[in-house]
């Protein structure tokens, strides 16, 4: 045994309604000291249990029911301690201390960031009251917090999320930790502060030689940071290996087909994704063989005799739990090479413009006092110009703040521009009354980021989907209607038998399809979705990814795609449109975009978003910026974006840059070009 | 911060201004005619007369409130009818009574309800927590006077333990006096003890479940630091709203319970007033209670900025 940390046959139960089931199943894994090591998988796979039950961290009713578990220089099983006892005491936030995602929930809001890093540093060291707030100093200027003298005494709510997660970082490693564990600790910020606090991670982990967890749902991540990986689902460990190997000599077929699944920067324009079919298996229902036998293009008989969910090593430090071998694996690979799954469907666009904005802006008046005065503006969106053609898709991307849904929410006409024209097929709707509106409301719909709240809680599906005819009577007669709910079903892939059913008996992916067959209802030209995919899990993603593109193929819509991926949204639009603080920064064509961009925050915003294959992480150059979003009520003055670009001139802090084209369709607003 | 507390201060005046003006208005608008009910009607036409100028009878109602208010600032709140002395001396008598049994009733219920509340959700699920929450929801539902008449029934008359009634300051005779005030305290703090109880509980499972909780035990503190340090200060903020509403409401259960143990205090007072229409010295009452109860809601607002650090930021 010379690992830092080593977890042996791990067992997690869960209790619930009476029953228990296992959510992590014999899972084993290793860190070594120094290492970054990626854990990945969906959710519900059992990455954070994992790590949470080594910790004796698991709450009830959940309850560690098997395994040892063993850290360098404690001889003991760790399991064997009590959850409260003073050695694991020692231990949590000591020796290993964990950082987790939600940055806004996990810090205290009544005791100040001080004292809650000074606590830990005072638990695990000997150091008095004056030197350990010295130490936290020191700890918040590692983590790059500006004044952290005078921060030292402010509340976690004065600082903005990727500051908090900064400060978690800093309250972590201030004990001088062997092993930090960050349980998605980036995935609720923006993708150039993620990008800024990986970063940073590995440089301290690097410079004092600690261990680093990484838990995931991003495949592009791992690649980008993780040395060595480790693959979940449903439970149990599926593959582990160091990071080129996982991605180059992929063996288990839950991780191929989770990279035939993901779209990437660096795909080509034609690539079709190969979606995983099903769902993850629910843990109270899952079979005692391999988790993913009944999604598994790989599958054969012997699987369901396979019950050992231990891993074997199949190449020199790679281990797959799966019971085919090599040979096996790769005739079935050959007879996949051949398998049709439809080519990337043939989209038909016409020049004809489905919607143009030109200039639209829309502030938002701030009251204060008892009278409700107006003392200032919010400005949500200014000098918003883009068109979109029939037929096309317009990716929308860019922060949070950045304006994405008050633009969505202006087309949509749910609020009045103040100012600007928003030409809907050939009419002005811009600044139409609601009464006026109504030969166009049919013509325009929407697709919501959560799939859970999007729908009625109480309303069946079919009156969900079927709503909008009968409100903008478009179909005859009873028959007709029930016609029309059944064709949107099939049309989304659900079973029209389903119909009676209400919201939370369906799955995010199947509501996702719901939400997608009630914008078709009205049989509308454009549809404007607003981060469709974000709350999917991967694997399903790429189902719903295809199924709008079948849809735009066979009806010719047009697609408004808002997202903060630039991966997906590169995959699905035509043409992208990149935003800042409220103002158009670029808009391009795909291709363009991605090899010629522009603006230095299209450049920035390209560089963050890693690829999920570390060969081509390895070559790619790294542009950080500075700084974080501000806020919008706080955008600099002349360029928005100027306080953070490494470009930056005495012009760009004077004189907001114009949108302009350079060439061909591409069109920019910066002061270089 | 000190901006805060002045604009509080000011919504409370405004407050209690308008609310003075509105019991002044009930009164004045019920029923009968005030010089009869004060006099028992058996008096002279001219002693009517004298009566009706004295008490600025002639004058409109908005006159007569201002003038009822100019004195009430100069602590003259007119003569009561049925005791033939000024009200305030009336009141200044009888508040010292019953404000001693309800801050006491207050001092015993917060921290029983707070460890009780605290016990039951640490311990969830447990026996304990199981008679804990069983005997707050019974005991939250138990009305005060009824309560009074089951322990005068139990205590005084069957097992002869306390005396069934009255009232002495401790400094006068300490050992009656504990013994007169128990039974009326515990009718009082029975339920806010209860209450504090339920709302502890729920709102502690409520913090316990939050992400900062789990990042504190990842720290490895002990259990009792996670939950007396990071916990409690964040569930304790429902509950504060609630002792504010439970110290006004023991002044409102004064009236009952001082009426089941005859106890002079202000509740009994105001119970007799009303039946003898005696209308300065119900006027007298109301806007006391009104005082106290706008009080207590500022100290609980700025109680809630010391708490609570994110009202003094926003």
């Amino acid at each position: 045994m010379s690992h830092l940390l080593e977890v042996r046959n791990l067992v997690t139960t869960f209790r619930n309604e009476g029953k228990e089931f296992n959510a992590i199943e014999g899972v084993s894994l290793h860190v070594d000291r120094g290492e970054i090591v990626g854990i990945v998988g969906e959710s519900g796979s059992g990455k954070s249990v994992t790590m949470l039950s080594s910790l004796q961290l698991i709450a009830s009713p959940g309850r560690v029911a098997g395994g040892e578990v063993y850290l360098e220089g404690i001889e003991q099983n760790l399991l064997s301690f009590g959850s409260d006892s003073e050695q694991m005491r020692q231990i949590r936030g000591g020796r290993i201390s964990m950082i987790f995602q939600e940055p806004m929930t996990s810090l205290n809001p009544v005791l100040t960031v001080g004292y809650q890093i000074q606590e830990n540093v005072l638990l695990h060291t000997d150091l008095s009251q004056e030197e350990a707030k010295k130490r936290t100093i020191e700890a918040m200027k590692m983590v790059n917090i500006p004044d952290a003298e005078t921060r030292y005494d402010y509340y976690p709510q004065q600082f903005s999320g990727g500051m908090r997660q900064r400060i978690m970082i800093a309250m972590a490693m201030a004990p001088n930790p062997d092993i930090l564990i960050a349980d998605e600790a980036t995935t609720a910020l923006d993708v150039t502060t993620q990008a800024q606090l990986l970063e940073m991670i590995r440089r301290i982990a690097k410079e004092t030689n600690t261990a680093v967890i990484m838990i995931t749902h991003n495949l592009g991540l791992v690649a980008r940071y993780a040395e060595r990986i480790y693959v979940m689902y449903g439970g149990h460990m599926m593959e582990t290996a160091d990071c080129k190997s996982i991605f180059h000599e992929t063996r288990h077929p839950y991780t191929r087909a989770l990279l035939r699944a993901i779209p990437r920067l660096d795909d080509p324009k034609d690539r079709i994704l190969i979606p995983i079919d099903g769902l993850p298996p629910v843990p109270s229902q899952r079979p005692d063989y391999c988790p993913f036998y009944a999604r598994c293009e790989y599958r054969c008989d012997r699987c369901l005799q396979h019950t050992d969910a231990a891993m074997k090593e199949v190449l020199p430090g790679h281990w797959s739990s799966c019971c085919l071998t090599e040979e096996e694996l790769a005739a079935r690979e050959e007879e996949l090479q051949h398998k049709d799954y439809g080519a990337s469907p043939e989209r038909k666009q016409s020049d004809k413009l489905c919607l143009d904005v030109k200039d639209v802006r829309k502030y938002f008046p701030v009251y204060k006092g008892l009278l409700r005065k107006k003392v200032g503006e919010v400005k949500a969106i200014e000098d918003i110009t883009f068109f979109v053609r029939q037929g096309e898709t317009l990716g929308v991307v860019g922060e949070s703040g950045c304006g994405k849904t008050t633009l969505a929410r202006c087309i949509m006409r749910m609020y009045e521009p103040d100012e600007g024209q928003i030409i809907f097929d050939g009419e002005d709707v811009a600044h139409r009354k609601d009464n006026e509106l109504k030969a166009f409301r049919p013509k325009i719909s929407m697709i919501f980021q959560d799939p859970f709240s999007s729908l009625d809680p109480r309303q069946n599906a079919e009156s969900i989907v079927g709503e909008s005819l009968l409100i903008h009577k478009l179909v005859k007669d009873r028959g007709e209607y029930a016609q029309r709910v059944d064709d949107l079903f099939r049309k989304v892939g659900m079973d029209p038998a389903l119909k009676d059913r209400v919201a939370h008996e369906f799955s995010g992916g199947q509501r996702q399809r719901i939400g997608i067959a009630r914008a078709l209802s009205s049989n509308p030209r454009m549809i404007i979705c607003d981060e469709p995919i974000s709350a999917l899990d991967v694997s399903i993603q790429a189902q719903i990814i295809n199924l709008l593109e079948n849809i735009q193929a066979e009806t010719g819509i047009s697609y408004i795609f808002i997202a903060h991926d630039l991966a997906v949204v590169k995959h699905i639009s035509d043409r992208i449109l990149v935003m800042y603080l409220g103002r158009v920064m670029e808009i391009a064509s795909c291709d363009e975009l991605y090899e010629n961009p522009l603006h230095p925050y299209t450049q920035a915003l390209l560089s963050a978003i890693p690829v999920p294959d570390p060969v081509t992480e390895e070559g790619r150059e790294a542009i950080t910026i500075q700084g974080e979003v501000p806020s919008i009520l706080k955008r600099p003055t002349g360029c928005p974006f100027h306080n953070r670009c490494p470009q930056c001139t005495e012009l760009c802090k004077k004189e907001t840059p114009a949108l302009h084209e350079t060439r061909d369709g591409h069109m920019v607003a910066c002061h270089q070009y | 911060m000190v901006r805060y507390i002045l604009q509080r201060l000011g919504q409370t005046l405004l407050v209690l201004l308008i609310v003075s003006f509105l019991t002044y208005l009930l009164v004045d608008f019920l029923p009968g005619d005030p010089i009869a009910a004060m006099t028992g009607g058996e008096i002279s036409g001219e002693t009517y007369e004298r009566l009706f100028y004295e008490m600025n009878m002639d004058k409109p109602v908005l006159v007569r409130y201002f003038l009822w208010l100019k004195g009430a600032f100069t602590g003259d709140l007119g003569m009561s009818q049925s005791y033939h002395r000024r009200v305030v001396d009336v009141i200044g008598e009888r508040v010292p009574v019953t404000l001693y049994l309800s801050v006491l009733a207050f001092l015993i219920s917060v921290p029983l309800g707070i460890l009780f509340g605290i016990i039951s959700a640490v311990k969830r699920g447990s026996a304990a927590d199981t008679a804990v929450t069983l005997t707050a929801n019974v005991c939250t539902c138990l009305p005060q006077f009824w309560l009074g008449i089951l322990f005068m029934y139990i205590f005084a008359m069957q097992l002869g333990w306390l005396p069934s009634s009255g009232f002495v300051w401790p400094h006068e005779n300490f050992v009656l006096s504990i013994r007169q005030t128990i039974m009326p305290l515990l009718c009082l703090a029975i339920g806010g003890i209860a209450s504090i109880t339920r709302q502890t509980r729920s709102s502690m499972l409520e913090v316990i479940r939050q992400d900062y909780i789990r990042t504190a035990r990842s720290k490895g503190l002990k259990s009792k630091k996670v939950i007396y340090v990071h916990a409690l200060r964040n569930a304790l903020l429902p509950v504060i709203t609630l002792m504010g509403l439970r110290l006004g409401g023991m002044i409102g259960g004064s009236v009952f319970v001082e009426n089941v143990f005859v106890i002079p205090g202000m509740g009994s007072l105001l119970v007799n007033a009303i039946s003898s229409v005696d209308i300065p010295l119900v006027q007298g009452c109301v806007l006391l209670i009104a005082v106290f109860s706008c009080v207590i809601n500022l100290i609980t607002d700025i109680v809630y900025v010391y708490v609570d650090p994110r009202i003094k930021v926003a």
